[in-house]
């Protein structure tokens, strides 16, 4: 499996598990999850500095090392093209340049559902000005065709709300959007437990992309570790090729010549 | 005095003082910080440059965790 790379924007990844850096108890811990998935790929948020704050106070970038981890950015809490684009503007200027990022713009603080009309403004904007976007959408097929039109370097439906932990509600509109998309689709939202992740990645997807599956779980290292082995799982039976649905097998799988005979006449 | 916003509070300074002498006042020098004036990306190389009018609006920010 060392040659079945996950590729984005022309760079090679081993790892088809992305994880986010937030929720957890403290660095301590976000570090041992993210060892323990396997991730190469983590998402961080961008927000204010706290003004006033103790100099020595624990910083995201010394757990969790740019050396070491490909940083995505993401706008998690923007309502706006506009908010999202500035907060990615902020985020590339801060990491030096780098340009991958994830584009989130939320439609109400209930549901954290995408607003898509504004995610198409921000993603137009955003390749306008260079950055490779990663861009968190519904599951319409239709509109993540439209985003990979724009230049998206991936595509990221939801499986259930953000959050939710309820799953892949709608494997259908999976399959419809892998059918469309040439670039990496990658479930980013609602996995809850190991087998939501293999069935995404049974499903076809490139990868998932999950934060509160592991973070809010009662064990978040063992439930990091538990996702690598799911995502792994299921993206080995994708490339198997699973046998055929059957109603009924007629088909033992021991031989059937060579039965020993009844004892009664 | 000029008053400055940063990130939405209100900052008192002398007149004249620039970006770099802004962020040293506020211990914030070393820091991976980024910063937004009037809603334009500071660029770093620029601060020590870029001298602040009063009414602006400022927003530094740092990477924290997040899915």
């Amino acid at each position: 499996m060392s040659n079945d790379k996950l590729i984005i924007a022309g760079k090679s990844y081993n790892s088809r598990l992305l994880v986010g850096t937030g929720k957890y108890k403290d660095f301590t811990e976000t570090r041992a999850a993210l060892d323990a998935s396997g991730a190469e790929i983590v998402t961080v948020a961008i927000r204010r500095t706290n003004l006033g704050q103790n100099a020595n106070e624990p910083n995201l970038l010394d757990a969790v090392p740019m050396s070491k981890f490909t940083y995505l950015p993401n706008t998690a809490g923007c309502y706006t093209a506009d908010d999202a684009v500035r907060t990615l503007r902020l985020a590339r200027e801060l990491l030096d340049g780098h340009s991958l990022v994830k584009l989130e713009v939320l439609g109400d603080p209930q549901s954290l559902y995408p607003n898509v009309i504004e995610t198409i403004a921000a993603a137009k904007t955003l390749v306008a000005e260079g950055f490779q976007v990663m861009v968190y959408t519904s599951d319409d097929p239709i509109v993540a065709k439209q985003l990979e039109d724009i230049g998206c370097v991936a595509v990221m439906p939801l499986a259930s709300l953000i959050g939710s932990g309820m799953g892949i509600l709608n494997p259908w509109n999976l399959q419809l959007i892998m059918d469309r998309v040439q670039v990496p689709v990658i479930v980013d939202a609602g996995v809850g437990t190991a087998s939501d992740a293999a069935i995404a990645m049974e499903l076809g997807c490139a990868g998932v992309l999950m934060n509160t599956a592991i973070a809010g779980a009662q064990n978040p290292v063992l439930m990091a570790s538990a996702m690598k082995k799911a995502t792994e799982a299921g993206r080995e039976a994708f490339l198997a090729g699973r046998m055929p649905k059957k109603l009924y097998s007629a088909s033992p799988s021991s031989p059937t010549a060579g039965i020993i005979g009844s004892v009664r006449s | 005095m000029i008053t400055v916003s940063i990130n939405g509070e209100p900052r008192q300074f002398p007149l004249a003082i620039n970006i770099a002498a802004l962020i040293e006042e506020m211990g914030l020098t070393g820091k991976r910080i980024a910063l937004e004036r009037n809603g334009e990306i500071a660029p770093r190389s620029s601060f020590a440059t870029q001298q602040l009018a009063d009414g602006d609006r400022l927003e530094i920010v740092v990477a924290v965790g997040g899915g």
